[in-house]
């Protein structure tokens, strides 16, 4: 990966005047990973925040190919466009090198647009697929979503006297799910470690075959946090083990970032986020104790997955 | 001089697409399209096409891909029927709003619930406002002849739409006519090469597609829609008459027989067309001054023209192959029945639906309609404005 000094000077292919709110984590991750693509880039985005907040006609903040078709089928608007890039390039109509990017939120990758992915995923298109997932339909005001953790307050996971935890179930592991079709290369990644992200958006767009990284997207309004704090919980995510920065290459899994001397306790995580603020009263302690409990678990058994000893 | 062949709708379906050799065909099986899709992918496997064919797991996931591929700047081309053309619905109106001229092959089947896999028009005519063209074939001739034009009218700069070319579930897909096929070379050369001005992949000048588009712009942008509509029939009428002189076959927005001299018109589209000239035949012959205008392209649809044809009959009928569910009558009634308002000696039309879920329909049914049209003229009453033929009671 080129050095910040390099990569600041490269044009950003995402302009400034987009009308995403301060603080988001969708444009930060975008930016990231078009800056990490040495060719250029045709992006397909799904319905959400970002193609909302970047497409608003007459304008567009896109600097390089752009589609948008609907909600679920980013995935297969973009399978369709590779097809048509192989087969002008078969029959010598085009010779440019191009990288092929699709951008979904949580909504229109985990719930609405899985079968489109999943589909992809099994033909095995030339693409990356860059999951922002900031765990509810925040485009249409914070709706909880498959992505959406347990114990997190949505507007149709509010909390009430018969629901004192939100939403009541436990987040769905597209990751996993990915790795399951036998793709070359499944990332989760945080804009947190702007390096590690960029790294990965680099090595999957090096990868023939369809790849997907998933990357948590924090998101001030539906979080409920400061806009100035997006890194510091993106990194907070990472480090008391909500998000673990993994990779799987051709099935072999690697920790890519381990916060052994930083770790934070889990209730940091909790603690950092209104949408969670009910679970710290006395009557949640036994949801804590579970959310903490299955968390590092889950950390355990990636880290058993690769290799490393979880400390 | 071309080849003279035996081959199902289906087949006829893939032996044009494998002469057009669309860049991208993007396809999910259902019935009774499916042997148009399999018999174009053993095209892919021996060779025969450049086409890069996407398996898809969905008809929405079809639609999505032939959308991105078009945008892209590559010809392409998907087939369904019925409820693989619902599921893609959302993206249906989202290929025209985009202006790319996909072309689509519908072959017409009954819409669920319930659950059904023969012939009506309920699926083809339910899309009716999806900013489509729509051009209806009666037989596998039309078919091979349609798409053929199809490609040639929805590229158009002046048009730049997709278009469904349709034809009837088993009746035709599954059944082996005699039509006559154009050298590759000919019909390559007649649709030409797909240039789209605004390609996704040129990466030099980049477009952003699908942006959104609200109450400043929208309407402007529906407003194109439909200016772009009013420019197909003269385009149709124009590769109509090219595609004369390559292959003999005249075409144009609707199909006239008998009509000039006809005191009664059946209005019908599809294979039922054949069985109404047949009808006509035999009517003939007992002296009934019997015609038939079939539709053709039903969107845009032909106001002037139908109007020219029909105000000069005593009565005409209406032959409608799916509901409407609470309105007036089938679709092809209602708008038949609004074009000639405008006219004015008030004619008496009526409406029949017919052979829903694959129903049959019969040359003596058909007659059937035309002595009722008989009664109206004489008396000047209509009983019934809309009735069923074959219903059971």
């Amino acid at each position: 990966m080129p050095s910040l000094k390099v990569l600041s000077k490269k044009e950003d292919l995402l302009s400034s005047g987009h009308r995403l709110c301060p603080g988001c984590g969708a444009s930060i991750i975008v930016r990231q990973a078009l800056l990490a693509s040495e060719k250029p880039v045709v992006v397909a985005c799904a319905t959400g925040c970002l193609e909302v907040a970047t497409t608003i006609y007459p304008f567009t903040a896109w600097k390089t190919p752009f589609i948008h078709n609907a909600f679920e089928n980013a995935a297969s608007t973009l399978s369709g466009v590779e097809a048509a890039y192989c087969s002008l390039k078969k029959q010598g109509k085009i010779d440019k090198e191009i990288n092929f990017i699709a951008f979904g939120g949580d909504g229109g990758t985990y719930d609405i647009g899985i079968q489109a992915l999943s589909g992809a995923m099994e033909r095995g298109h030339n693409f990356l697929y860059i999951c922002y997932d900031n765990e509810a339909y925040m485009n249409t005001g914070i709706q909880r979503s498959s992505a959406s953790p347990r114990g997190a307050a949505t507007t149709t996971s509010p909390v009430g006297k018969a629901a004192p935890e939100g939403k009541q179930e436990y987040r769905k592991d597209l990751t996993q799910i990915m790795v399951a079709h036998n793709s070359p290369y499944v990332a989760q990644a945080s804009p947190g470690y702007y390096n590690d992200l960029m790294k990965k958006v680099e090595k999957a767009l090096s990868i023939e075959g369809p790849t997907f990284i998933d990357v948590l997207s924090p998101c001030p309004r539906g979080w409920r946090y400061d806009a100035s704090r997006t890194i510091e919980i993106a990194k907070l995510a990472v480090l008391t083990g909500f998000w673990p920065l993994y990779e799987v290459e051709n099935g072999k899994y690697r920790i890519t970032y381990k916060p052994k001397k930083k770790r934070k306790p889990f209730k940091e995580w909790l603690k950092s986020q209104g949408r969670f603020k009910h679970l710290l009263k006395e009557e949640n302690k036994e949801i804590v104790e579970q959310l903490e409990k299955r968390t590092m678990e889950k950390e355990k058994a990636l880290y058993a997955l690769a290799g490393e000893e979880f400390l | 001089m071309g080849r003279i062949v035996g081959l199902t709708g289906d087949e006829t379906a893939a032996e044009v697409m494998r002469q057009i050799n669309p860049d991208v065909l993007a396809a999910y099986p259902i019935t009774p399209q499916t042997e148009t899709v399999q018999r174009f992918s053993e095209f892919v496997a021996d060779g025969k096409v450049s086409t890069e064919m996407v398996r898809v797991e969905s008809e929405q996931s079809a639609m999505s891909a032939c959308i991105g591929a078009a945008a892209a700047g590559a010809r392409a081309m998907t087939a369904t029927s019925a409820n693989g053309l619902a599921l893609m619905w959302e993206i249906v109106y989202i290929a025209a709003s985009c202006r790319l001229p996909i072309a689509m092959v519908v072959v017409n089947r009954a819409l669920s619930g319930p659950i059904n896999i023969h012939c009506d028009h309920s699926d083809s005519m339910g899309a009716r406002d999806s900013g489509w063209i729509q051009i209806y074939s009666e037989n596998c001739q039309e078919i091979y002849d349609n798409l053929i034009q199809a490609v040639r009218i929805g590229e158009n700069r002046e048009v730049l739409l997709p278009v469904m070319v349709t034809f009837d579930g088993f009746i035709i897909s599954h059944c082996t006519e005699r039509l006559e096929l154009l050298e590759d070379k000919k019909v390559r050369d007649f649709v030409g090469e797909y240039k789209n001005s605004y390609p996704l992949l040129n990466v030099d000048n980049p477009i952003t597609y699908g942006p959104l588009d609200l109450f400043d712009y929208y309407f402007e942008h529906k407003r194109q829609q439909i200016e772009a509509m009013e420019k197909v029939p003269q385009v149709i009428q124009r590769v109509g008459e090219e595609f004369e002189k390559l292959s003999g076959r005249t075409y144009s927005l609707m199909e006239e027989y008998k009509t000039e001299d006809a005191d009664f018109i059946l209005v019908a589209a599809g294979s039922t067309a054949g069985t109404v000239k047949t009808a006509i035949e035999e009517l003939r012959e007992e002296g009934i001054k019997a015609g038939l205008l079939k539709i053709r392209v039903f969107r845009p649809f032909p106001v002037a023209k139908i109007c020219q044809v029909l105000k000069k009959a005593k009565a005409v009928a209406v032959l409608d192959r799916s509901a409407s569910f609470g309105a007036q009558g089938g679709p092809i009634f209602l708008e038949v029945r609004s074009a000639l308002f405008g006219e004015e000696r008030k004619l008496p039309v009526i409406n029949y639906i017919y052979g829903l879920g694959g129903r049959d329909i019969s040359i003596e049914q058909i007659k059937g309609v035309y002595r009722n049209l008989q009664k109206i003229a004489d008396t000047g009453k209509v009983k019934k404005l809309v009735d069923c033929i074959g219903l059971r009671e």
